[in-house]
This record gives structure tokens, C-alpha cells and sequence, in this order.
């Protein structure tokens, strides 16, 4: 009896040690190569303990970027910074003013306008690519900030939690503002915004590793090195054709794409979970 | 329910949701319109002028075998993706949910990962299974395993699934979770006074309690393994080798973007919102259920 219930008090750990293995073995060898010479890289198998090219790689990456690229991370990392606080701070800002409208007015269109925001959800830039970048192309927004930002500020999953919230909100304090004379938008201000704190923290967290995370929208909209943010960045610099790859680069600007959103998820754990289970279903 | 207190005021709300309504209309119903539009039309020989073929597009999309392979390899994808991640999840979110040491450990570790992006999922697997210089792939050669996944198919699917499904567990382990921590732990006792072991316990009393969490994340995982998981195939394998992974996601960019063939790409996208609204109709349809009860 004894040994059968020392093997079920072990199994959960050895099973959650295999997967945090599986997890965290890539990024270990990602950041061991970046701590590495190009030629021991090249020269199979890589060791799987750090070399000494530390400050060299992180220094070149930072500085002057691998040789076919023409922009280093420090640029990378101010656009990718730029693109991910831009799009969380103009979704929450965008969503809390039509969530506000929603739930506290009446007025004609309100029935349509929701629906188009609960539409949104169906049209994901993956199958609208062509035309949104005719858009884009066509209010001269390619290779801007504006480009970037603008088309991802739309979420409904930000209006439905700021929404939910709201409708949380005892209405007596609205009325009670109104009593004392107090606008509209004085109450939304300096009532209701500062009460949306929590929900707030949540949607930040999410939606600045949304933004961190963009792909596919900054690969199309951005040909200029100036715009690149970290992820074309690493992606233009594996497209090396016949050309060896300066894997050491490369591998130590995948790590500074890495940390910055990791960084984020672990410092606000609670509001990260919080606001993933709630919103989303 | 008694009539809620609100603002008055007749231009307001419309200037509230304004710039919302701004993008919303010129970043998604238009595009949107557009791509029906343009799925209706070729372009001339030269590029110039646009001519009206009705349904053309989509005919000779269905007719194009290399567009149903990819039509068949997307859900053949997505299921594998889906069915991976959601149960690996699963199965450590029911080891983390035990009273164990280390638990509040473990379960960040599990969780950080989301902030991993798809792009750079794709390059950590991709440098562990390169053909030169990753070390997985010396270790297979070793073992007499001839590894070059940029030349065989069957190895292309493999890593672009493996990377994909590594991308997504921490996001399913978070709800699981979640949803394990919402079981009541008296029904659990009751089953297992009842005589239950562990697993009939968990097959009858606990997955079904789960099972609105579990529905919501096959749904979110389709929907994942379908469009989300682009990046990870542009840069591991773009779509080859031989179209081995050529999903339809990366079939309407490298049509639309690289190829510049309008029609059928807008028509794709047509295909591909379809596909979009009929997962989130299930999706839809299901919360409206629970939402009765």
C-alpha cells in the first residue's frame, strides 16, 4: 500500500517536471545559442550550456542588427513597443467610450452598433488580408505607426468585458452624479473609469502581448527597416537565401522578443488569468 | 426589471462610439465587402480593368485539386492541433489541480508561456529541428532517422504540429484549470464514497462538469490551428514542402500577396469567413444554451 501511494503522490510531479521540460527546453537552447560563436552553432551538435559571446551577440543584435537586415533590435524593440502599447492603450481607451455609450444611453442605433462591434469577432485579419491592405495602401498608411495600430484597436471581447462591467455598476451612482449635477462624461471620468480599474489591468495585460505578438499585419504594412518590429526583424533575417544565417543574431533578438510580453504574464499573473476566463466566454 | 436610470443626451452616444465605429467600418466592412466584391471579378490580361464573372472564381476554386488538398489538410491540421493540445492540457491541468507541493509553482510555469508568440514558437522548434544545425535533428541522424524536414512531407507536418500544439497549451491549461477549480469538490467526495476510483471519477463526475470549458476551447483551437498558426508556417515551412503544409490561411496570402491572382484569392477569403462564421455560430449557439439553463 505504502509503495502505491508513494507512486501516485510522484506521478503528478513527474509529469508536470516532463512538461515543464518540454516547455522550457526550446527556449533553453534558443538562449544558449545566443550565447554562442556562429561557427560552434554551425558545428552539429551545439553544446547545451552557455557560451561566452553573451555581451558580443546581445551587443551586435542591439546595436547593429545581423548583416542582411539594416536595423537593429534597439529600433525593433521601440517599434514593437510602440505597436503593442498602442494597440492596448487604444483598444481599452476606444472600448471603454462605446462600452460607456452602450450601457448608459439610449438611443437609436444602439441594437445595430453592437451587433457590428459582435461582428468583428468573424472577420479576423487572416481573411481580409488583400482588401485591408488596399485600405491601408490607400489612405497612405504603409510603413507608419498608424498603419500599425489603427485596424487592430477594434475588440469586442474589451467592449463585452467593459460592457459586463458596467452593467455591474449599481445604476444609483450614476443618477446620484446626475443629482449633483455632474455630466456625463464628468461621471464617466472620475466615477466610472477610475471603479474599472481591475478590468482595465486585465485588458492591458492581454492586449499589450496581443500587440507584442502581431505577425501577420506588420509583415504586410511594413517594408521599411525604420518600421520593423522584432518578429519581422527575425523573420527577415532567417530569409538569407543561399547565404549562412547569422544564427547567434537572430537567436538573441528572439529573445528580446521573448522576455518583454513573459515579463508582463508573470508580473500580473492574476489579472492575466482573471481577465482570459472571464472575457473570453 | 425596472426601467435602468441613464444619461440623456441625443448626440453624445454617437459621438462616443464614433471612433470605434470609424474603424470598425473602414478596417472590417469594407474590406469584408470588398473581398465579396472582388471574388465576382478577374483582372484583364494587362492588370487595368476589372471583368465580371459571377461565380466563376468559386467554381473553379473547388475545382482546382491543389485547393482541396489544402481545404483537406486545414482540417486535417486543425483537428490534429486541436486534439493535441486540449488533451496534453487537460491531462496536466488534472495533475496541477491535486493538492500537491510546488502547486502555485508549477502553475506559473505552465502559464507564461501564452506571452510566447506564434512566430517565435515557430523559431524555437524550428532551431531544435533544423536540418544543419539543430540538435534534435543530429540526435535523429544519429539514430540512423534521415531528418530534413524542408524535403520530406511527412516531417514538415510533424513540426509545424508540434510547434503549433506547444503554442497552445498553456492557453487551454489556463481555462482548464480554471474550470477543474470550479468543480465542487463535494461531488467528487460523493463519487468516491460511492466507490468510484480515480478514473471513473473523472470520466463521469469531473469531464462532464468540464465539458462547457472543454466545448469553448475546441471551438477556440479550430479556430487557432486554422488561422492563428500562420506565422509559424511562414517562417518553418512555407507552405512546402510540395504543399505538405500549404493550409488554407497561407494559401490565400502567397495567392493574394506574392501571387497577386485577385479573384481567386478574394474568393478564398469569402471561403475562409465562411469557415470563421460557422465556428462562431457553434460557439454562439452554445453559449446561448448555457445562458437558458
Amino acid at each position: 500500500m505504502v509503495e502505491r501511494s508513494l507512486v501516485r503522490r510522484a506521478f503528478p510531479h513527474l509529469v508536470l517536471i516532463l512538461a515543464l521540460f518540454i516547455i522550457v527546453f526550446p527556449i533553453w537552447v534558443v538562449f544558449v545559442g545566443s550565447t554562442q560563436r556562429l561557427a560552434d552553432i554551425l558545428d552539429a551538435p551545439m553544446s547545451i550550456l552557455p557560451g561566452d559571446q553573451f555581451g558580443v551577440n546581445y551587443g551586435r543584435a542591439f546595436f547593429e542588427g545581423a548583416k542582411n537586415l539594416g536595423a537593429n533590435a534597439a529600433t525593433m524593440v521601440k517599434n514593437s513597443t510602440i505597436m503593442a502599447l498602442g494597440i492596448s492603450v487604444g483598444k481599452i481607451i476606444i472600448s471603454l467610450l462605446a462600452a460607456f455609450a452602450i450601457v448608459y444611453f439610449d438611443f437609436a442605433l444602439k441594437d445595430f452598433i453592437f451587433w457590428s462591434i459582435f461582428i468583428t469577432l468573424m472577420l479576423p485579419v487572416e481573411v481580409r488580408i488583400m482588401p485591408t491592405y488596399k485600405v491601408i495602401s490607400d489612405l497612405g498608411m504603409l510603413n507608419s505607426y498608424w498603419g500599425l495600430i489603427l485596424p487592430m484597436t477594434v475588440s469586442a471581447t474589451a467592449v463585452f468585458l467593459f460592457r459586463q462591467f458596467f452593467k455591474s455598476v449599481p445604476r444609483e451612482i450614476a443618477e446620484a452624479a446626475a443629482i449633483d449635477g455632474a455630466s456625463a462624461m464628468n461621471f464617466f471620468r472620475h466615477i466610472l473609469v477610475p471603479m474599472t480599474r481591475t478590468p482595465i489591468a486585465s485588458m492591458f495585460v492581454i492586449q499589450f502581448i496581443y500587440g507584442w505578438n502581431q505577425y501577420l499585419w506588420p509583415l504586410l504594412i511594413t517594408t521599411k527597416e525604420k518600421y520593423y518590429t522584432l518578429l519581422i526583424g527575425i523573420n527577415r533575417m532567417l530569409a538569407v537565401g543561399d547565404a549562412q544565417a547569422e544564427w547567434q543574431i537572430i537567436l538573441a533578438t528572439t529573445m528580446l522578443a521573448l522576455i518583454p510580453p513573459v515579463i508582463v504574464v508573470v508580473v500580473m499573473q492574476k489579472q492575466f488569468v482573471s481577465g482570459m476566463t472571464e472575457t473570453e466566454k | 426589471m425596472t426601467k435602468q436610470y441613464a444619461f440623456h443626451n441625443r448626440t453624445l452616444p454617437y459621438v462616443l462610439v464614433l471612433p470605434q465605429m470609424i474603424i470598425v467600418i473602414i478596417f472590417f466592412f469594407w474590406p469584408a465587402f470588398m473581398a465579396l466584391y472582388q471574388s465576382l471579378f478577374i483582372q484583364d490580361a494587362f492588370g487595368i480593368s476589372l471583368i465580371f464573372v459571377g461565380l466563376e472564381n468559386y467554381i473553379k476554386l473547388f475545382q482546382n485539386p491543389q485547393y482541396l488538398d489544402s481545404l483537406v489538410l486545414s482540417f486535417q491540421f486543425a483537428i490534429l492541433v486541436a486534439f493535441s493540445a486540449l488533451t496534453i492540457s487537460l491531462f496536466l491541468a488534472v495533475q496541477a489541480n491535486k493538492h500537491i507541493w510546488g502547486k502555485t509553482f508549477y502553475t506559473t510555469m505552465l502559464v507564461w508561456p501564452y506571452a510566447v508568440s506564434t512566430l517565435v514558437a515557430g523559431i524555437l522548434w524550428m532551431f531544435l529541428f533544423n536540418p544543419t544545425v539543430g540538435i534534435i535533428s543530429y540526435q535523429l541522424k544519429k539514430i540512423g532517422i534521415d531528418w530534413n524536414y524542408l524535403v520530406k512531407s511527412g516531417q514538415a507536418l510533424f513540426l509545424v504540429t508540434l510547434a503549433s500544439s506547444w503554442k497552445q497549451i498553456s492557453y487551454n491549461f489556463v481555462f482548464f484549470l480554471a474550470g477543474l477549480q470550479n468543480v465542487p469538490v463535494s461531488l467528487v467526495e460523493a463519487a468516491a464514497i460511492d466507490g468510484g476510483g480515480p478514473f471513473t471519477r473523472f470520466w463521469r463526475v469531473i469531464f462532464p462538469l468540464l465539458s462547457p470549458t472543454t466545448f469553448y476551447l475546441l471551438v477556440m483551437n479550430l479556430v487557432y490551428a486554422f488561422f492563428e498558426t500562420f506565422p509559424i508556417i511562414h517562417q518553418v515551412t512555407s507552405g512546402g514542402p510540395n504543399q505538405a503544409t500549404n493550409i488554407l490561411v497561407y494559401k490565400v496570402y502567397k495567392d493574394g500577396v506574392i501571387n497577386l491572382d485577385l479573384g481567386s484569392s478574394a474568393a478564398q477569403s469569402v471561403v475562409l469567413m465562411l469557415i470563421v462564421i460557422i465556428l462562431s455560430a457553434l460557439q454562439f449557439r452554445f453559449v446561448e444554451r448555457k445562458v437558458e439553463y
